[in-house]
């Protein structure tokens, strides 16, 4: 049994403590918003809040989050949360979607560290996280965007 | 991918041969657009409505349905059903957006959704009688016969409207949503007119606006599936769950073409959750609860495979074997004049070699898909890019009619041409390991990221030799270009459609179709033996053919003495979309101007899919030798702008893709084994490698053409021919990366 503390609610589960904490949000909990795009820590389609840090869920075992909040795109809330889902929306960030979850999560982790963040921050801080439709301009764009809004 | 090889006469063909026995299901009532697609860019689509008494009531849901496209619901929302899968390209926004420009909807009120799999209603009408997304086509198809749709809804309300408040229809306005009536100050929502509008009959004819009249095609309307792809909630087929589902994977052959000997799956069903493991065509399938049993359990799995019968060449040995080929005529795809000749009596020759390697599509969701079997029917759930085929070949399988397979297509997480295979292989194999288990449980079956890129369905490698000449003014006499590489087509069931003469058109087109004014010119082509599995890959045969058309034509104008965009410019002349977008880029980019030290500019531009595309790069070489794309301006003409802003996406995306795959990727073998498994050996383009974008949409009162392709040709020759004024290097073969030229 692995205890896991996971937007706001403690659940324990029945699972091997070595399994891909990805895995569980998905299949063990439904909570499908967190996507598998690699399996290594290569493409950030999978990333979540570990104690407000983001992190890649699909090379983190379940056991080792024990006794850290853990935040899925389901439950990222905050400022930060609130400026970048409306700057996507704003300028139609999103093409295929897919990887979209985790690039929030990112850019949620960023700006909550770095509310004014350079272009060289935003690489620094997004370049793990892989988009295929490259909407790359608009996911900068939008940080910007967000940042402002915060800023009002 | 598929659009422009069809025409209406073959595509019939098309659909006897390939789906032989599977499909036609007899046109329904509701059938009544009928269309006729012409060769070439425009589609004429007459519009007939069977049964004049024809009542415009829904099937089942309250509201009215007027056709098969669209559905009034009592609280007015609009549901326009989306005949062509959204993976991103915004099938949603564009569809939605040419029924509510007709219908004079809010933009708000629309609600896009997938299509079900029925080629009597939802055929794409450059395909003929079969369902499917490719070549850029949805909305060029579309274009009609969506605005017919939306318009017949509109006046059936309008109709309802005059009936109820016993007012003359001609003095009805519909704005915004709202249906008025200014003489008597009335006025409705869609809703609630839907009722008595389910009990008219539906107009023998509608007239379209005049598009000077439009509101929303050609304005920036939102995506509606956006706010739901950021806050997590979109569903894509590997979040379909259903009571009692099994989570598979499939083991596959190490090298393409071996086959199975056998296995032990004693270990492998030791795993914890692990529940069966089964032989399927594809392979061996494991299945369980959840996805990381099931994988656990392939990882333990045993297998010996024979590989006598596979592909167990390398990459390097195939392309040398091209090489060799090249030497030789190849069959002829394009010829005019005499080309030979003309170069035997040129003042200069150039001969220049091009070297393209396999490439995967790597879409952020790898493959999957859901089958639930009934007793006489299937559920498939999945990314279908082609249901016709993935129906009749689900069908197939089963050993059922294709009418009872029952496909719901899901939004996916990009495809780039990999979900669209003449083999349906995605859904056969989740079909297969369905079948293997007798229907007992609902399976998803899942492609690792290692499946995916190991798996095959690449783009082809080519070779591709260039031979030009000169005459003494510097003017383009003689060109001769000769391909060597795999077939898309060959083996399929497509092939007899489009394999004329011995030409797969996918392996020439852009290079046959080169638009520059030259007296003398071949194009031959020689198709290789290989048994790797390949598949169209975003702009499929212009992602080679205009780089190397491209990049020569820099050489052959510098050889020239000219500019390049000059010398382009003198051979447009009967090809005045070409010279719109390669102007305009080089004006928007500033082409000519000095830069400063260290950057420098490449252009090139191509037609792809009928869509017409510049690009103007600039590059940036640091002291250490490091490129970076620091910007591209990107023109394209792509007729009437349904929804600019998905076109300006469409140009970032495909400037993107191409990109990365340009700089980076390359799948090559090793005794037939694939040398790459993930995103850390086939490199994406990552954010910090992303140039600034601007797009410029040529205005234009020409038949919307497509945009999701055609922004990726010009992208690779363009950076080149930047790379080659920074730094005297001529890129001859892909990726950049083999040249020690690293992005940053």
């Amino acid at each position: 049994m692995v205890k896991l503390q996971i937007n706001g609610e403690e659940r324990e589960l029945d699972v091997a403590a070595d399994t891909p904490l990805l895995w569980v949000i998905r299949d063990e909990l439904g909570l499908t918003g967190t996507k598998f795009g690699c399996g290594m820590s290569l493409c950030g389609a999978c990333t979540v809040h570990i104690d407000g840090v983001a992190t890649r869920s699909c090379v983190t075992q379940v056991g080792d989050v024990e006794g850290s909040a853990v935040t899925t795109i389901e439950a990222v809330s905050g400022k930060a949360a609130q400026a970048v889902q409306t700057a996507w929306d704003k300028l139609d960030v999103v093409q295929c979607g897919y990887c979209q979850s985790g690039q929030v999560m990112s850019a949620v982790a960023l700006l909550s560290e770095n509310p004014k963040p350079s272009d060289q921050d935003i690489d620094d801080a997004m370049s793990g996280n892989v988009c295929r439709c490259a909407t790359y301009v608009r996911i900068r764009a939008a940080i910007h965007e967000a940042a402002k809004l915060m800023e009002a | 991918m598929l659009a422009k090889y069809f025409d209406s006469e073959n595509s019939r063909d098309l659909q006897s041969a390939a789906i032989a026995t599977t499909v036609a299901p007899a046109p329904t009532r509701r059938q009544f657009l009928v269309a006729s697609a012409a060769a070439g860019a425009g589609l004429v689509i007459g519009f007939k409505f069977t049964g004049g008494n024809k009542m415009a009531a829904a099937a089942q849901a309250d509201g009215f349905a007027p056709n098969a496209f669209v559905r009034v619901a009592p609280d007015s929302t609009v549901t326009v059903m989306i005949k062509h899968i959204e993976f991103g390209q915004g099938t949603f926004t564009g569809l939605s957006a040419l029924v509510a420009e007709e219908l004079d909807a809010d933009w708000g009120q629309m609600h896009p959704e997938h299509a079900p799999a029925d080629a009597s209603l939802y055929n794409n009408l450059a395909f003929g009688q079969m369902q499917g997304t490719g070549g850029s086509s949805s909305i060029a198809n579309s274009y009609q016969q969506l605005r017919q749709a939306g318009a017949a809804a509109r006046a059936l309300l309008v109709q309802a409207a005059a009936e109820t408040w016993g007012v003359p229809a001609e003095g009805i306005t519909v704005k915004k949503g709202v249906v008025a009536h200014t003489g008597s100050g009335k006025s409705a929502t869609f809703g609630e007119l839907a009722d008595k509008a389910a009990t008219l009959p539906v107009p023998a004819e509608v007239t379209l606006k005049d598009p000077k009249d439009f509101t929303i095609i050609g304005t920036v309307v939102p995506r509606p599936d956006s706010p739901a792809k950021a806050r997590g909630q979109a569903m894509y087929t590997i979040d379909k769950t259903l009571p009692g589902m099994l989570t598979a994977v499939i083991a596959r052959p190490p090298v393409f073409g071996a086959t199975l000997v056998t296995f032990d799956a004693t270990a492998a069903k030791a795993v914890k959750g692990v529940t069966d493991v089964v032989e399927v065509p594809e392979g061996v399938a494991v299945l369980g609860h959840g996805f990381w049993a099931a994988k656990s359990g392939r990882d333990a799995l045993e297998i010996q495979w024979d590989e006598s019968t596979g592909e167990t060449r390398g990459s390097d040995q195939m392309m040398a074997e091209y090489k060799k080929l090249a030497d030789k005529p190849g069959d002829v795809a394009r010829q005019d004049g005499d080309a030979e000749a003309a170069l035997a009596g040129a003042a200069k020759v150039l001969e220049a070699d091009y070297e393209f390697p396999f490439l995967a599509h790597a879409p952020m969701e790898p493959l999957d898909c859901v089958v639930q079997l009934g007793d006489d029917t299937c559920d498939i759930w999945a990314g279908s890019q082609i249901q016709t085929i993935d129906q009749a070949a689900a069908a197939a399988i089963l050993g059922l009619e294709p009418q009872q397979v029952r496909i719901h297509t899901q939004l996916a997480g990009g495809s780039f041409g990999r979900r669209a295979t003449p083999q349906a292989d995605m859904v056969s194999a989740a079909v297969s390991v369905a079948q293997a288990i007798d229907g007992r449980a609902p399976v998803r079956l899942l492609w690792t990221r290692e499946d995916d890129i190991q798996g095959g369905y690449y783009r082809p490698m080519y070779f591709h030799r260039l031979r030009a000449g000169l005459d003494a003014d510097g003017k383009l006499v003689a060109w001769q270009h000769r391909i060597v590489g795999q077939s898309i087509m060959r083996g399929t069931s497509f092939a007899d459609f489009m394999i004329k003469n011995g030409i797969d058109q996918t392996s020439v087109e852009g290079a046959n179709t080169l638009p520059y004014q030259i007296d003398n010119v071949t194009v031959d082509l020689h198709t290789t033996d290989v048994q790797v599995p390949v598949l169209w890959w975003r702009s499929v045969g212009s992602t080679h053919t205009a780089y190397s058309t491209e990049v020569f034509i820099d050489e052959l104008a510098e050889a020239a003495g000219k500019d390049p965009v000059e010398f382009r410019l003198e051979m447009l002349a009967n090809h005045p979309r070409h010279a719109g977008v390669l102007k305009l880029a080089a004006e928007k980019a500033g082409w000519g101007e000095a830069l400063p030290k260290g950057r420098a500019r490449g252009i090139a531009v191509h037609e792809s899919f009928n869509t017409f595309v510049a690009e103007v790069a600039e590059i940036s070489v640091a002291g250490d030798g490091t490129i970076k794309v620091e910007k591209v301006v990107c023109a394209v003409d792509c007729g009437v702008a349904v929804t600019p802003d998905q076109v300006k996406a469409q140009m970032e995306g495909g400037i993107g893709y191409g990109l990365g795959a340009v700089l980076h990727d390359a799948i090559t073998l090793k005794d037939g084994r694939v040398e790459q498994a993930n995103f850390d050996t086939y490199v994406p383009l990552r954010i910090n490698e992303m140039p600034e974008v601007e797009v410029y949409v040529v205005p234009s009162s020409e038949a919307p053409t497509g945009v999701g392709e055609p922004g990726v040709p010009p992208i690779g020759p363009a950076v080149a021919n930047a790379v080659y004024k920074a730094t005297g290097q001529r890129i001859r073969a892909l990726p950049f990366a083999l040249h020690g030229l690293s992005a940053a």
